[in-house]
């Protein structure tokens, strides 16, 4: 029997003078479990995250974490809470064990801990301990806002976009470092608008949009659904109509007859694509750009909020 | 209660006092020195005692409190408006610290500095002037309650502001007049009427005559009168901090 960790329940925020940022959401998150909300900018996944952290009071609902009240038991459920915001915020003028100590003392811990050694280890910022934050790189600054969301040992780590703006790079270091805390057992919930990022790295997805959470899947079932991509063929000469040979994998044309556009499903077993494409050769249609791509997160919206009406 | 939450935050405010201890130290000794060559030693030579008190000596609870003011003001609200600038707010909104806690912290930190600072003015005091505290207990006990209450009011009003102006203006516009129109250089009875009276509705006016009180034993206006405003004003600021977390005020949305 799965035990949540973490109830969000009829939860809403309606700014003051401002939009509603967050319809009524119902989440329900599993201890061990790395969920990501996925989200363009300003859907709302922020504010969720914000209301959960205690940082903005809802409009209505209740959020329990760790089976305490988030308003009636903050400092309980605080504590479990580990908070990694989007903004690098940092003092500017502290060392990096410095500030991860104040974090570990503000949640109530003593800051005499081997744990804030392993902490800092783990995120290879041992060697940067006595640096001043200012002279980090944003990268480094960024790891040093995560030791200090871990260092009061929580239950549950919230990463508000973890590499909004940020080198590949360090994005795969990030990706490395959630796959070692979920095998220690954390819960993460993450938010991101990249769906790569959703797909490497949680096991259930949730998709917000407008202050809605529209869906929450588990992440295989809900990648089928968005694994779609197109191919363009760049024409050489415009057709006037799809040839009827190539009916069977119902492409269609674009951009008047210049732009042969075929959509398939990347998951699937077989695309179809090399035989489309021998199909075209042996019709002798010429092209001279063959272009494939994801569709879009705007696409995907798109499609979403199209089924559920 | 969040002990190590508390400490975290003194600590930290105290560190950042640390970083910066030279200019922090000098900047009220160079000051009170300069206030003793001019007022004490050029032009206090010219003036008559006051009462039984020499004039360099009768200046230095103003002066102590004058700077108290504006270090607890400025102390306090750059404590907590830094964070809200820089954004690391966030942390302290989603710890598990009560609002008593937080303002413990910064409050504490706040004042412990005043005090300090407080206590070298006096001892700077000592190379010009021939000082005898009449009740040295009730003068610290007073000095520690103004720097609290300023530091609570400096609290607020780094809640309040949204630019760094805002945090000046205050300051400037109000503390420092109060304390120069307070008496903090004069004894009211040398006011003449109407101003004499004027001044009595300035509140900082019987923060220095009670903090006077403790030093020599005189005070111009009555010395309950005078713990009942610090006591009031430092209730009063208390309350505000109390409201603003309760409604989050500029500080939670």
């Amino acid at each position: 029997m799965p035990e949540p960790i973490l109830t969000v329940a009829g939860v809403s925020k309606t700014y003051k003078n401002g939009p509603t940022a967050l319809k009524t959401v119902d989440l329900e998150v599993n201890r061990g479990e790395i969920v990501a909300l996925l989200g363009p900018n300003g859907a709302g996944k922020t504010t969720l995250i914000s209301i959960i952290c205690g940082i903005v009071t809802p409009s209505s609902g209740s959020v329990t974490v760790a089976g305490h009240d988030v308003v009636r038991d903050y400092k309980a459920a605080r504590r479990a809470i580990g908070l990694v915001p989007q903004e690098l915020a940092t003092d500017q003028f502290e060392s990096v064990l410095a500030t991860v100590t104040f974090s570990r003392r503000l949640f109530g811990r003593s800051g005499h801990s081997d744990y804030i050694e392993q902490v800092l280890r783990d995120l290879s910022l041992w060697e940067k301990r006595d640096a001043k934050i200012k002279d980090l790189s944003g990268g480094m600054k960024r790891r040093v806002l995560i030791a200090k969301a871990l260092a009061h040992e929580p239950e549950i780590l919230f990463l508000d976009e973890p590499t909004a703006g940020v080198d590949v790079a360090l994005r795969r270091d990030m990706w490395k470092l959630v796959h070692r805390l979920r095998e220690q057992g954390a819960t993460i919930i993450l938010t991101t608008h990249y769906i790569e990022e959703a797909e490497e790295m949680a096991d259930r997805v949730g998709v917000i949009s407008r202050g809605e959470l529209l869906l929450v899947e588990e992440k295989d079932a809900l990648m089928a659904k968005l694994g779609k991509r197109q191919m363009d063929l760049t024409l050489v000469e415009p057709l006037d109509a799809v040839p009827a040979a190539l009916a069977r994998w119902s492409p269609t044309l674009e951009d008047e007859g210049h732009t042969l556009r075929y959509v398939f499903d990347a998951k699937a077993e077989n695309t179809g694509i090399p035989e489309l494409l021998a199909a075209v050769a042996e019709r002798h249609i010429a092209f001279k750009d063959l272009e494939t791509r994801k569709s879009s997160l705007e696409d995907i919206f798109v499609d979403l909020v199209g089924q559920r009406a | 209660m969040n002990l190590h939450g508390i400490w975290a935050i003194y600590r930290f405010e105290m560190a950042r006092f640390g970083r910066t201890i030279w200019t922090s130290l000098a900047t009220p000794v160079i000051t009170t020195t300069l206030y003793f060559i001019v007022f004490g030693s050029a032009i206090g030579s010219q003036m008559k005692n006051i009462g039984d008190v020499p004039y360099g000596a009768f200046i230095v609870p103003g002066l102590m409190l004058l700077t108290i003011f504006s270090e607890s003001v400025f102390n306090a609200s750059l404590g907590i408006y830094m964070p809200k600038f820089t954004g690391t707010i966030y942390e302290l909104l989603s710890a598990p610290l009560s609002a008593v806690e937080t303002v413990i912290g910064y409050v504490g930190a706040a004042a412990t500095k005043s005090l300090v600072i407080g206590l070298v003015i006096f001892a700077t005091a000592h190379l010009f002037v021939d000082l005898h505290v009449a009740h040295p207990l009730l003068m610290l006990f007073y000095l520690l309650l103004v720097a609290a209450s300023f530091s609570l009011f400096g609290f607020c009003l780094g809640i309040w502001a949204n630019g760094f102006e805002q945090l000046q203006i205050i300051p400037l516009l109000v503390i420092t007049p109060l304390t120069f129109l307070g008496g903090a250089f004069y004894s009211l009875t040398v006011l003449p009427e109407p101003w004499r009276t004027v001044t009595l509705f300035n509140p900082v006016a019987y923060l220095i005559n009670g903090f006077r009180w403790t030093f020599f034993g005189i005070s111009d206006v009555d010395v309950l009168a005078c713990v009942a405003v610090t006591a009031g004003f430092g209730a009063f600021c208390l309350a505000a901090v109390v409201a603003i977390f309760r409604t989050g005020w500029r500080l939670k949305s």
